[in-house]
């Protein structure tokens, strides 16, 4: 990046607000992978049609990741408290790295969304999990969050102007 | 869609398991080195079969690698081990560990040919206030249990204990009995063999063997 625009970015006034760089088709999966139901992840894998043949690079394991947030998405960055974050490192015989990074404890749920993060990276099995897994996942994800955008849709009170009875 | 890409080879490589059971195999070395620092010049048996780290770096090597380093501990790797960038990759990703720049800034030194280690003034030696900040050097060794080349004596030893290692550079001994004169002060040396491994701490008093 050219130092002269960086600095004069940063001198001028209110920091910006963070550029949201467009998402790569693998932070997407990743990022599906390791927000989807954890039971419904396991059934996936199990139905999987190719083979999951995988080596533990770095056994899953649970620690304290610090979660910093803006307020209002613009104002400097705060620590908001610490989360439980549990990662895992896979390594298919093909030579795939496959990592993942979940939220909790559930060590089963890390080890199958870095496993499907791997056989992702494969050439000839991208289209296999991006059919599978990633598309499912993100019809159900879309269909959650319309869920409860229409359920809270329902509560609305529209507070429309009353005529007050002080004439 | 992006186009997936296959891992680089270097990066395949660096990402090689280490320990399967990281706390219980990390507490196990731990207790055989720590033996080990208790009997100057004894061999602790020890053997790792799982963990599978790039070459030069040896299995006894790279265990106790993983379980003294951490993200606080900078780290020095000779040029025999520094020659293939697997191998710092290797300790970075799972140790999180810095590289020093010179030896003299490493809290570990690993060491893949010392038969070609440069003298030991080189490393940090500590200070009178913080001997706690020399340098402690991880040797990867061919043998442990070669003839007996000194005879060491101080803190851990009854009377006397026999000790030998191959292969050392010729005025390795002269070195490491100028670095353990300085007491407090100097650096601990560990030698890993293939199947266990030995500790000549700064405690301890050496005398060549007349050969």
């Amino acid at each position: 990046m050219d130092p002269h625009s960086e600095s004069a970015k940063m001198a001028s006034g209110p920091k910006p607000t963070p550029p949201s760089t467009p998402k790569t088709a693998r932070q997407q999966a990743m990022a599906l992978l390791a927000s989807a139901d954890p039971a419904q992840l396991t059934e996936m894998v199990d139905a999987l049609p190719v083979s999951t043949a995988h080596e533990i690079v770095r056994p899953a394991e649970t620690g304290l990741v610090m979660a910093r947030g803006r307020m209002g998405g613009t104002g400097s960055p705060f620590n908001l408290g610490e989360v439980t974050v549990t990662r895992c490192v896979v390594r298919l015989s093909s030579g795939e790295v496959g990592s993942a990074y979940t939220l909790g404890r559930n060590k089963q749920h890390t080890r199958n969304a870095a496993l499907c993060d791997a056989l992702w990276q494969h050439p000839a099995h991208t289209v296999v999990i991006d059919s599978m897994i990633i598309t499912p996942l993100a019809e159900m994800r879309d269909a959650a969050r319309h869920l409860v955008k229409a359920e809270t849709a329902a509560t609305k009170v529209d507070f429309f102007t009353m005529v007050r009875g002080d004439d | 869609m992006v186009a997936p890409h296959a891992a680089t080879p270097s990066l395949t490589a660096a990402l090689a398991p280490g320990f399967a059971d990281p706390v219980h195999d990390a507490q196990r070395c731990f207790r055989a080195l720590m033996q080990t620092m208790a009997r100057p010049g004894t061999i602790q048996a020890y053997a790792n079969e799982t963990i599978a780290p790039p070459t030069p770096l040896s299995r006894t090597l790279a265990a106790l690698a993983l379980t003294l380093i951490d993200y606080d501990t900078p780290i020095w790797l000779d040029p025999a081990l520094a020659q293939n960038p697997a191998v710092a990759g290797y300790l970075k990703f799972h140790t999180g560990a810095p590289l020093a720049e010179t030896p003299g800034d490493a809290a570990f030194a690993l060491i893949g040919d010392p038969a070609a280690l440069m003298p030991l003034s080189n490393f940090n030696q500590g200070t009178l206030e913080y001997p706690d900040r020399s340098t402690t050097l991880l040797m990867h060794m061919q043998t442990l249990d070669a003839a007996a080349q000194v005879t060491l004596e101080g803190p851990g030893i009854k009377t006397s204990q026999p000790f030998g290692a191959a292969p050392l550079q010729p005025m390795f001994w002269d070195q490491l009995t100028a670095n353990n004169a300085q007491f407090p002060r100097g650096v601990d040396v560990i030698f890993a063999g293939a199947t266990g491994f030995a500790t000549v701490p700064r405690s301890t008093r050496i005398t060549k063997t007349e050969a």
